[in-house]
């Protein structure tokens, strides 16, 4: 037998699962799965803005303070901030990297057309996910550094929040972004699943069903806030 | 029945390749599919024309020999093989798209035939079990839970035609690499190699040019053997473990 004779040096296990297309594909997933994680504590925290100002601008003051006295006032914040920034980066480079390879690996399309089994969500995940980026991007730069924020007044989360959301094209803009961000939630929370081999016959109902509850509280969570505000009920 | 054919023609790996239409007439819808080709095979010769390549062997759905890609579905609308496909399935007047497996991994070599040695590759990196040489070890010695052959057997049902990979947007072969890692690696006789043998098939597979899986479904849909989804959750989930294990070391 030929197995005991292999002497090379072992691969690294971040080389060899980054070289490998079902290692990349693990790290798409646990990274995406970090961002779920953030999206849904995210999401409960908007939901505070129908208590009015006082109580959101206090909730946007604590997130300063987490971690305190032990961290330093906002560290907590900035730890977050770059654990999500890496997230965000190794999902996306994973998965343009992987989507070239698969572009490449199918050169020739078919002239005749065959019923496709995959779901609108399952063929969006390429552009939705871009488009989700672009928002990230326009996200930060209205309400973390208010750049292009009608009102940008530092500590005046809620007051920054309705500037913003009272233009109707904004709302419809953001409205439009957690539609694709459910989509997105929707194949992708199943995918992950399916990746890091949770997946069986026995729980795939359950995993389903999971993925469109997660996609529909999501997005339902997220577009109360401006919907909020249009109806005049967040003001 | 009489059918509009439009069929892939391509002379060598180099040539570009055209949609060809032909006419056929007398059409018996009992008829396989590859003998409907067959008939006009016998039209073309007789006419002095180059018949169209197809790859072919068993003719009774077991070997893998066939396929083809027939109106954008691998193997046709049914589930089944393509030479178990029949034209009942179709009605008369109907065009039929023909084209071979599209994926960079299998190279056109003429007309329908299609290089599927990639597979063999990867089969050639992990897809077998290591047994010393003499005689026969007695059957009942390695005991075989009913449920785990069972599983075992499900996965040795692919014949590797290929399917997986046309049917794939990514032209990915996870459905049949997971096929045969699932088969070996539930079972005692291939326990020895459990780690290195998804290691090494999963690094033929990308070696090979296949692409990654999306989890779009489409490959379990067109699998004539009926190989299920979950296996790829299956071979993912014993890809990390021997990664996890470092099992670089232990090959």
């Amino acid at each position: 037998m030929a197995l005991a004779t292999r002497t090379a040096k072992p691969p690294s296990l971040i080389g060899s699962v980054w070289r490998s297309t079902v290692g990349k594909k693990a790290v798409m997933a646990v990274t995406g799965l970090i961002m779920l994680a953030y999206l849904v504590a995210h999401m409960l925290g908007n939901l505070k803005v129908f208590f009015g100002a006082g109580e959101f601008n206090h909730y946007a003051a604590w997130i300063r303070t987490i971690g305190e006295p032990f961290l330093h006032h906002e560290w907590f914040l900035w730890l977050a901030r770059v654990a999500l920034s890496a997230a965000v980066v190794l999902h996306g480079v994973a998965a343009y990297q992987l989507s070239r390879r698969d572009l490449a690996a199918r050169p020739v399309k078919y002239r005749g057309r065959g019923r496709r089994r995959a779901s609108y969500a399952t063929r969006t995940m390429r552009w939705g996910g871009v488009i989700l980026g672009l928002f990230i991007v326009w996200h930060i730069l209205d309400l973390t550094t208010l750049t292009v924020n009608p009102n940008a007044q530092e500590g005046r989360t809620y007051e920054n929040l309705v500037a913003s959301f009272d233009r109707w094209y904004v709302s419809a803009f953001y409205i439009a972004a957690m539609l694709a961000l459910g989509l997105h939630i929707r194949h992708g929370f199943w995918s992950a699943a399916q990746t890091l081999g949770v997946g069986s016959p026995r729980r795939d109902r359950l995993l389903k069903a999971l993925a469109n509850g997660l996609a529909a509280l999501l997005t339902c969570g997220f577009i109360a806030v401006p919907v909020g505000v249009l109806t005049g009920v967040v003001s | 029945m009489n059918l509009t054919l439009r069929i892939w023609r391509q002379r060598s790996p180099e040539d570009a390749g055209v949609m060809t239409t032909y006419e056929v007439s007398g059409i018996s819808e009992d008829m396989s599919f590859l003998e409907m080709l067959d008939h006009l095979n016998e039209e073309l010769i007789l006419a002095g024309d180059e018949p169209v390549a197809f790859d072919h062997d068993c003719r009774e759905g077991i070997c893998g020999a066939c396929g083809m890609v027939i109106n954008g579905r691998a193997h046709g609308p049914e589930r089944t093989t393509t030479c178990q496909l029949h034209m009942r399935h179709f009605s008369d007047g109907d065009t039929i798209d023909i084209e071979p497996w599209r994926a960079a991994a299998f190279p056109v070599v003429k007309d329908l035939v299609v290089d599927r040695s990639a597979f063999d590759r990867v089969i050639g990196a992990g897809g077998y079990v290591s047994v010393p040489t003499g005689s026969a070890p007695e059957a009942h010695a390695a005991p075989v839970p009913k449920p785990v052959a069972d599983l075992a057997f499900e996965h040795a049902e692919c014949i590797g035609c290929g399917a997986c990979v046309a049917a794939c947007p990514n032209g990915s072969a996870m459905l049949f690499t997971s096929a045969k890692v699932v088969h070996l690696n539930v079972l005692p006789q291939g326990a020895p190699e459990r780690e290195s043998r998804v290691l090494d098939m999963v690094g033929a597979m990308d070696d090979q040019g296949f692409g990654g899986c999306t989890n779009t479904g489409e490959c379990a849909t067109a699998c004539p053997k009926g190989i299920p989804l979950q296996s790829i959750a299956t071979m993912n989930r014993e890809y990390l473990r021997a990664t996890l294990k470092g099992a670089g070391r232990r090959r």
